[in-house]
Order: C-alpha cells, then structure tokens, then sequence
C-alpha cells in the first residue's frame, strides 16, 4: 500500500514564454501509515509536488501511481485510485457551497454513489472527527459558522471520503493558536484511530516536528532532504538555512543551552521535554 | 485553465508601441472608417498594404496578428460561401438549381471576406500593442468631454481597471475550487444541459461568495486611502500628445483620403 512517484517532472504552460517547471525528476514513496511534513519556503514548488500525488496534477514527465495504478489515467479503476486519497487545500472554508452543513459534508460520499443511508453514516462519523456536533451543527449554513468551525466543515467534507491517504496544504494557515490545536487533536485522532497516511504541506517547523513521522524538504522542485524530522533539524541545520529555512525554536534553545555547558539529550523535539529536561538537571521540581 | 494569457498584450518597444493611447484609439477608429470606404481591388490592396507596414512597424510577429482572426473564422468562410453561391449579376459562371455562381458574387464575397479580416487585424494590432491598464486610461481620457452628458469616465475606467485586475485571481481561485470539488468526486462533464448547470453550482457559489468578499475588502482598502471618485484625482502617469502622435493622425487621415479617393475621386477625374 503506497503512492509513488517515479521520475516525476512537472513543468506549468510548456511551450510558452511563462513556462516553469515546478517540479524536477522526484521519486518518492509514501506508505500507508505515515505522517509526512512537506516543507518549502513559497515557491519551492511542494503545492505542485503534492497536487501531482493525488492525480490532480498529471506529471509532464515520470509516474504517479497507487499500489501500481497509474493516477494520471483515464479508467474507471485510476479514478478509483483518485477517489482514494483526500485533498484539503489551503483555506478549505472557501470551497463550501452548500445550503447546510450536512449537505456540504454529504457531497463527496454523494459523488460516491453510496445510498442515502451510508451517506448519513459517513456524514455523522466525519462530522464527529472533526470536533462538529451533529445535531447542533448539521442543519445550519455552513456560512454562518466561526472561521474554525468553517474550515472543520470543510475539512470533514473530506474526511467523508473515507480516504486511505489525506493530503493536507497548510491546514492551520490563519487559525488562531487554540483552533490550531484541537485541528492537529482532530487530525492526529484520525490519524491514529484509521491508520491512513498523512501528507500535510507546511511552513511552520514546529507543527512538522511536533507531529511527522517523516519529513521532505523541498527546494526548487526537489527533495533535498527526507528523514525524521529530529534528525533533519539536528544535522542539517545548515542545508534547511540555505533552502531558506529554519529550525524549530526549541532547538535553538536547546542548542544555545548545549553551547552553555548543559548536557542535553538529543530526543528534545517540543517545549515540554526541553523544560521537563531542563528542570530535571538542575534538580528543580 | 491558466493558460488563458490576459488580453493579448505583445510587450514591446516599438513606434506603435509608444504612441499615446488616445492616439492608437482614434486612430483605429479612422482606419476602420477607412477600411468602410475600399470597393475596388486597389482599395483593398492599399489597405493590405498599409496593415502589413503598421505590422512592420509595430514590431509584431505577422503569424500572432493573423492568429486574431482565427475566432471569426468560421463568420468569414461563411460570408464567402455565401455570397459566392448565391450571387446576384449577369456573369454567370455556374448554376445548378438555386445555386448560381457568378463573377459579382465572388467578387463581393472575397470583399466582405476581406473587410472583416483587416478590421479583426487592425483592431488586435491595438490590443496587440497597448497593455490593457494604458488603454483604459486612454478610454477615460477620451470619454472625458462627455461627461457634461452624464457619462462617468473615471468610474467606468476604475471598473474596468479593477476588472482586470481580478480576472487572474479569480482564474486562480476557480481552479483552485474545480480541484478541490474533483477531489471530492465532482464530476463536471455529461448530462444535459440541467444537469451540468447543477453540477456548476459547487463551483459558482464559493466563487461569487469569495469575490464579494474580495471586493468588500477592496472597498474597505480604497476608503481606508481616501478614494473620493474622480473629482479632482491627479495622475501618475500624465497622457501627453508627441511628434508621434501628429504622424499617426496624418497618416490615419491620409488613408482615409486615399481611400475616399479611390472610390469617389476616380470616377471624377
């Protein structure tokens, strides 16, 4: 069970004067199961890196494919393969379109061709993964809900699919911190409880240390880096500096505090663990 | 969906290219008058003649201003067979039943076929050459004296403007919003007519709600600057007429001249 991507190029308006290629000769896997943080600072072409994973995208040059079904195809069986892997995008919230929440959510199963009753099932399963009280939220415009609760609607609209793999492009772009963390509670739950793979496009080093498994760093359309991300932001500090990133403010401070005498573990990947640490040398409870 | 380019300005630096908006405008406008006289083969071989030096000089590769009239194409065979099959006059070259080719029917097929043709070639060499933002600055200026009559020329020009301006990003957004509704199973093509108009509906309604939001937020940024409307706004790019400008009328002019020659003059003299 993966997707993969073999040799992939992708190049936006061939032929013209405003030709780009966004994406040079990738090769990639991603398997069932993992949580993967895309980074790249704006233009390094990740947005264009996982639309081609999904099959919105067909690659100019190269394969993508799911468990060996071409996803640029034209059968039945590849849209199948689409039908598959979720795609929330940027500020989901300005997708819906509905008249109420329910019929918003409803609309992917709908596309499904799955009858009324499973469609309810999937509607209520996604809407509670979400954090979305069925009774209170189902009836009501989906326009007249807070921000969060948009882009919760939204995103359970994906959710709804039933996806084995959901790829998401900046999910907390514009959430105030608190709706931040109840959507990484929500996506981590749903992480955890469906064992699908997690694709999730981000600036922010933090939320990729904090919840990937595994870590791509996109530079100019091509991976320069792909491993844990403790490993990442310990070792190649340099490299993600000259992409024109950065690290994780804990391991700076983690680091400062190394360079001050103070013998730190290396497993430091949130402020919790620093302090904890930290509390614990000095004998401090 | 991108690939639709804006308009079809040709960058460049060429006489054409500098000439005052308002010029090129006017301009135009003559050579169509101009192009409305020709009723003789050499009218029409002035006129391609004149077209092909306006192309040379403008800098514009041929193929790009003939490509402006591959829309109409169909519109321009059609009057050509048309006027071809059902001809009126004495030289008949061709019957069969209703259809009747005669030599005045070609003749005026291939005219028509013609007039259409330059004035498609003439017009894009404007578009062609003028970025859309100058035009419609030279649209306002020369819609200024109507205003005692009631016509608002800075706010049409500022409706345009604004136009332009969101066409790219709204082009963004529905492809940003046609992928995201694909992603979830929307299939968009097959059906009837009623069926597709539904299908439409989970791309139509996200799209108007984020271009009033768009434009709420625009409104709110042109206030927050003191925007007033037109009364007494000065510019930053001042029109001013040059030596340039003095030619291309002359030259307009002589054209139509030419041409009214061509078709009333001769007969006089």
């Amino acid at each position: 069970m993966s997707i993969k991507l073999d040799h992939v190029s992708y190049t936006y308006m061939p032929g013209t004067p405003y030709e780009k290629e966004a994406v040079k000769d990738v090769s990639l896997e991603i398997q069932k199961g993992e949580f993967v943080a895309v980074i790249g600072h704006t233009g390094s072409g990740k947005s264009t890196l996982v639309q081609n994973l999904n099959g919105l995208l067909h690659p100019t040059q190269g394969t993508a494919s799911l468990d060996g079904t071409d996803l640029s195809g034209k059968t039945g069986e590849a849209k199948q393969a689409r039908g598959r892997i979720g795609m929330v995008f940027q500020y989901p919230e300005h997708q819906l379109f509905a008249e109420t929440v329910y019929e918003d959510v409803a609309f992917g199963p709908r596309n499904l061709g799955l009858s009324s009753e499973e469609v309810e099932v999937r509607v209520r399963e996604a809407m509670k993964f979400v954090g979305l009280d069925f009774d209170t939220y189902a009836p009501r415009s989906p326009f007249s809900l807070s921000g969060g609760q948009m882009r919760r609607a939204a995103i359970a609209g994906v959710v709804a699919m039933n996806p084995d793999y959901l790829i998401l492009d900046e999910p907390s772009a514009g959430l105030d911190p608190g709706s931040r963390n109840n959507l990484f509670a929500e996506i981590m739950a749903l992480y955890k409880k469906r064992g699908i793979g997690i694709i999730m496009v981000t600036h922010s080093m933090e939320e990729a240390a904090k919840y990937a498994k595994r870590m791509l760093v996109i530079c100019k359309g091509q991976i320069i880096l792909d491993g844990k991300p403790a490993e990442i932001f310990l070792k190649e500090k340099e490299c993600l500096l000259n992409a024109g990133m950065d690290v994780p403010e804990v391991y700076k401070l983690a680091d400062a505090l190394r360079v001050k005498g103070m013998r730190l573990p290396y497993e430091i990947t949130d402020a919790k663990l620093l302090l904890a640490e930290v509390k614990r040398r000095k004998g401090l409870k | 969906m991108l690939d639709i380019s804006l308009g079809q300005y040709y960058p460049g630096n060429s006489f054409i290219h500098r000439l005052d908006p308002r010029t090129k405008i006017l301009s135009t406008l003559l050579l169509i008058i101009a192009v409305f006289l020709a009723n003789s083969a050499i009218g029409y071989g002035t006129l391609c003649a004149m077209v092909l030096l306006i192309i040379a000089v403008s800098g514009l590769p041929f193929m790009l201003v003939l490509k402006s009239v591959k829309p109409l194409l169909f519109i321009i065979v059609l009057t050509l067979v048309l006027h071809a099959l059902m001809g009126q006059g004495e030289h008949v070259l061709y019957q069969w039943k209703f259809i009747r080719v005669t030599e005045e029917g070609l003749q005026l097929g291939v005219q028509m076929a013609m007039r259409l043709i330059l004035l498609l070639m003439i017009s894009s060499i404007l578009t062609f050459t003028t970025s859309p933002i100058v035009l419609t600055d030279g649209i306002e200026a020369l819609l200024r004296p109507f205003r005692v009559i009631g016509v608002p020329a800075h706010e049409l020009a500022m409706m345009m403007t604004i136009a332009l301006r969101f066409i790219p990003t709204l082009m963004e957004e529905t492809d940003r919003i046609i992928k995201a509704q694909t992603a979830r199973g929307a299939d968009f093509s097959g059906g009837n007519l009623l069926v597709r108009a539904k299908n439409m509906l989970p791309i139509l309604v996200p799209l108007f709600i984020s271009a009033f939001r768009r434009a709420d937020d625009l409104a709110i940024a042109m206030e927050a600057r003191c925007y007033r409307g037109g009364e007494g706004r000065t510019r930053m790019h001042q029109l001013a007429y040059r030596s340039g400008d003095v030619l291309a009328f002359v030259f307009a002019f002589a054209m139509i001249g030419l041409l009214a020659f061509l078709r009333w003059g001769l007969k006089l003299v």
